[in-house]
């Protein structure tokens, strides 16, 4: 049996009939169609399936999309504005932050919601912020970099300050 | 991994909830899933119908009143990390909380449903244990109120009926000169423990322990309380001897099995290790 629901994606809401048991990564992938958000261990381990839930960052293979309706989710794809890239994204450019790319839409999004709420962060609070997504390739240390320049440039004092 | 099919449900009060429970004596509650939607998800559980809890208002209450501190049954692992109460007076509840699974795990793990879920390998039953936790049922006559001590039945087992449902947890304020600190031994962020301590204690104003409590995370069926431990240390001033007798009480009265973390000697003494650092730590708060 089907149900209806509404999840506000990326700003834009998308409707669907779904089955309950439909996990929120594949309402993801297959039914908006944004393929930015990867599955990865499908076992609450790595990560890659990282997405903003309401503001916190969440593994949306562990979640169903109904548990989301009339909810807001935030993928990578919803970084971008104007055609601008956000600070994490450009960021994870500037270090090279990534090498295959697989773990960095999760990555991105757990450190866009880490940034929501802190500031000036230290080294180690990154990293514990960042425990929960697995990166196989990079062994982190530009990761952290990345993240260390979004946070400086999204907290940058207000030009002019005293 | 997909889940075999069931039925979903989002009851927006609690009678509403306990009533599909009776109507459906299969159905289970779905509050954060961070342990039961990976059990569909291997269909280790098939239930026909999910009762999700989380819509319900009124349990995200998480303050003190009237010498508990009141735990609504949908607050959120990080709720307690990031609450400056629980980080101030309950440093035992704020170590464990910090330690469980990984941050986004902990933005929807409920810690009532760390207690429900009654693993063994969970971190907070440990803790209920050695604070002298209650846990209060709401069933289809009311609520009642259920001492730590007796909700824990066994492996994955509880007190609850299968139409109650765990609207609260509370843990007793703390007295003066408490202290108390969590330790777990894992392998990775994200990992079950491979032995883990929680240690709650009092000292009086002769500096002798009033009141302890000692629990043991995943070195038995469920979590067990160190009464031995507790009982040496009751009523005296700490020694470093004392510690170490208690500690390896506690090595004795543990009950783990080998596995991939470990033999069950290498966890026994685990336990014994940490056991005197978890007290050491809670006398340093204490007397801090
Ligand atoms: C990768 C990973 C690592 C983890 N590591 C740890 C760890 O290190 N330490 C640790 O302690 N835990 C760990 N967990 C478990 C996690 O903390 C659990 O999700 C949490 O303990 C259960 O809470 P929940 O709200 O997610 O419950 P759910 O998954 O929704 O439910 C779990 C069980 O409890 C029942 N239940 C839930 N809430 C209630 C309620 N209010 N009343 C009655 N019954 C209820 C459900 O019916 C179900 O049977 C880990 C989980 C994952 C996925
Ligand atoms: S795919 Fe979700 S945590 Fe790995
Ligand atoms: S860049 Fe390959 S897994 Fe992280």
């Amino acid at each position: 049996m089907t149900q209806k629901i509404t999840i506000n994606l990326n700003g834009a809401d998308v409707t669907a009939e779904v089955e309950p048991r439909l996990l929120l990564v594949h309402f993801i992938r297959e039914v908006a169609n944004l393929t930015g958000t990867h599955i990865g261990c499908d076992t609450t381990s790595c990560g890659a399936c990282s997405v903003v839930l309401d503001g916190k960052a969440v593994k949306s293979c562990t979640l169903f999309a109904v548990q989301a309706d009339g909810r807001r989710i935030m993928t990578v794809e919803g970084l971008v504005t104007g055609g601008q890239l956000h600070p994490i994204q450009e960021g994870f450019h500037e270090k090279h932050g990534l090498q295959c790319g697989f773990c960095t839409p999760g990555m991105m999004m757990t450190s866009y919601a880490f940034l929501q709420n802190h500031a000036h962060a230290s080294e180690e609070e990154i990293r514990w912020a960042i425990s929960g997504n697995l990166c196989r390739c990079t062994g982190y240390v530009n990761i952290v970099e990345a993240i260390k320049y979004a946070d400086a440039k999204l907290h940058a004092p207000a030009a002019g300050g005293a | 991994m997909i889940p075999a099919e069931f039925q979903y449900a989002t009851p927006p009060t609690i009678p509403e909830a306990i009533a599909l429970l009776q109507a459906h004596q299969d159905a289970k509650i779905l509050s954060g899933g961070q342990s039961l939607i990976p059990a569909l998800k291997l269909r280790l559980a098939t239930p026909p119908l999910l009762v999700d809890i989380s819509r319900i208002a009124g349990l995200t209450t998480l303050s003190e009143a009237g010498g508990w501190l009141h735990i609504g049954a949908l607050v959120r692992e990080a709720d307690l990390e990031e609450s400056p109460l629980v980080r101030s007076r309950y440093p035992l509840l704020h170590d464990t909380s910090h330690v469980v699974a990984d941050p986004l795990v902990r933005n929807l793990a409920t810690i009532a449903g760390n207690l429900a879920h009654a693993d063994p390998a969970n971190d907070h039953p440990a803790t209920m244990l050695a604070y002298r936790a209650e846990v209060v049922a709401t069933g289809p006559s009311g609520a009642r109120v259920i001492a730590v001590d007796s909700f824990f039945t066994g492996l994955f087992a509880t007190a609850l009926a299968h139409d109650e449902i765990l609207t609260e947890v509370r843990v007793p304020a703390p007295m003066a000169g408490s202290g108390g600190a969590y330790l777990k031994l894992e392998r990775k962020v994200g990992d079950f423990a491979t032995a883990g301590v929680a240690a709650q204690l009092n000292l009086d104003a002769a500096g002798r322990v009033q009141q302890i409590g000692i629990g043991l995370t995943n070195v038995g069926p469920m979590a067990i309380r160190a009464r031995r431990s507790e009982d040496v240390l009751r009523g005296q001033s700490p020694s470093d001897a004392l510690i170490a007798q208690a500690a390896a009480l506690a090595q004795e009265d543990c009950d783990p099995t080998a596995d991939l973390r470990g033999s069950a000697d290498y966890k026994r003494n685990m336990v014994r290790i940490l056991t005197m650092r978890a007290l050491h730590k809670a006398l340093e708060r204490a007397r801090a």
